[in-house]
């Protein structure tokens, strides 16, 4: 299958491109959600399955930049796009700022949704760099976390919020 | 299991013509819910967010054309000055990721009787543009959409665009449900003052099969605002509550009870006036 046919022919093979490399997806059904394939058959355990409705957030990735969840993307139409998963945001074994404010605020407890709130931190803060407590709520709203009751993940955002605002003044 | 995607309307329509029972995919927030779940083992997917045509929206005479892979993101983002109730609908579907996939065609073609942008649209007279074999098409939203999640789509056409008419005067989109976010609404109701015409137009959601136009109140109410304000006297106002309350056929579900809807329907009839008239 190929990115450009406009009716490609029944094929069980075809190319993604996740975090800067391409991947074949061989013997796949072409149903399957980009977030069975990102688990299941590329090894990329980072985005969660829990709800599979979009209801939850825990798979939450970037298609072509856009904050998504991969449970309700087919995998199939993702082909010509850019994905980036959070195994990919940051360099090699090193964290983000998001990631190690998560770790400093104590902002994990079982652990399971963090991986998405991370995804979609990133996403807000790269698009706002200085949001107000409402639109950090709003923007971790789709982010579901039964642990936490959200106080060390709220005060983690604003952590980097703070630290990035910090760093670009001068 | 083929899945197409087109780059242009005429590629879509020749996909769908080589396999008829293809499902159409949108944003794939309510279609891949249906396959994960093993409610639907689609056999043929055409996959619509490539098409040229069907991205954006256009300012025309008289009227907005909101392209069918225009994105809530995008509606609340590009569309709150021409449309502040579609913008304030738009905001209030899913999360921040739903709102980035799902779509005004999707949120058309699945026709909810939830669907959230549709109160404001079929208050607004909004059209729907279908482009199919026999060629393209117009039709009122309100009579496009049939029943729940039923439309008058004919075999091998495309929702294309939504035709929304600008009109002024205040707007106003409110929606119950169980937290700001991630909610299915129990009811919403659209409310808009159409200055020009001293109309008031209203639509109500998830209170009957399909998007509702309460039209014995509007008509009321349209008699009774002195439009020059507007102003309406409360006992008016409470009037129209009660004939939008009238207005609905909604059902018992997990989400809410027929009377509660019913109830909740009035109540947001009465605010929704309130917040848009002269105080």
């Amino acid at each position: 299958m190929t990115g450009n046919h406009p009716l490609a022919a029944e094929s069980e093979t075809y190319e993604l491109s996740v975090n800067g490399r391409r991947e074949q997806v061989k013997a796949a059904w072409l149903g399957e959600s980009l977030l069975a394939v990102l688990r299941e058959r590329l090894g990329l355990p980072g985005a969660k399955n829990a709800c599979e409705q979009g209801e939850c957030g825990s798979c939450s990735v970037f298609v072509d930049g856009v904050l998504v969840c991969s449970c309700c993307v087919l995998a199939a139409d993702a082909v010509d796009a850019e994905v980036t998963t959070v195994e990919g945001l940051a360099d090699g074994d090193a964290l983000t700022d998001v990631q190690q404010s998560f770790l400093d605020a104590g902002a994990v407890q079982c652990g399971f949704c963090t991986p998405g709130l991370v995804v979609a931190v990133h996403d807000l803060l790269d698009r706002n760099p200085d949001p107000g407590d409402l639109e950090v709520r709003e923007a971790i709203s789709g982010n579901l976390c039964r642990c936490t009751g959200y106080g060390r993940i709220l005060a983690a955002v604003e952590a980097v919020r703070d630290q990035r605002g910090r760093r670009s003044r001068p | 299991m083929t899945v197409a995607r087109p780059r242009t309307l005429a590629e879509a329509l020749g996909a769908l013509e080589a396999t008829p029972d293809a499902h159409l995919l949108a944003g794939g927030t309510d279609f891949m819910v249906e396959v994960n779940f093993g409610h639907r083992r689609p056999t043929d997917i055409v996959a619509l967010r490539r098409v040229v045509e069907l991205q954006g929206h256009e300012h025309a005479d008289g009227h907005v054309t909101l392209g069918a892979m225009l994105t809530y993101a995008e509606i609340e983002a590009d569309l709150a000055e021409d449309f502040p109730a579609l913008a304030a609908a738009g905001r209030t579907v899913g999360s921040p990721q739903i709102r980035n996939a799902g779509t005004i065609g999707g949120n058309v073609g699945t026709a909810s009787p939830a669907g959230d942008t549709l109160p404001l649209l079929v208050a607004l007279d909004a059209e729907v543009d279908l482009a199919g074999p026999e060629g393209t098409r117009t039709v009122a939203l309100d009579e496009f959409i049939t029943g729940p999640k039923r439309t008058d789509r004919r075999p091998g056409e495309i929702i294309t665009r939504v035709r929304v008419p600008r009109v002024t005067g205040p707007q106003q989109f409110l929606k119950i449900g169980t937290r700001n976010a991630m909610v299915i609404s129990i009811a919403c109701l659209a409310l808009v003052l159409d200055l020009d015409a001293r109309r008031v137009r209203c639509g109500l959601g998830s209170v009957g099969p399909r998007p509702l136009r309460p039209r014995a109140a509007e008509d009321f109410l349209s008699g009774e605002i002195d439009w020059d304000g507007p102003r309406a006297a409360p006992g008016a106002v409470r009037r129209f509550a009660e004939l939008v309350a009238e207005a609905c056929t909604p059902i018992t579900d997990q989400r809410g009870t027929a009377e509660y809807r019913r109830h909740a329907a009035g109540v947001l009839a009465r605010r929704a006036v309130e917040r848009s008239l002269q105080s």
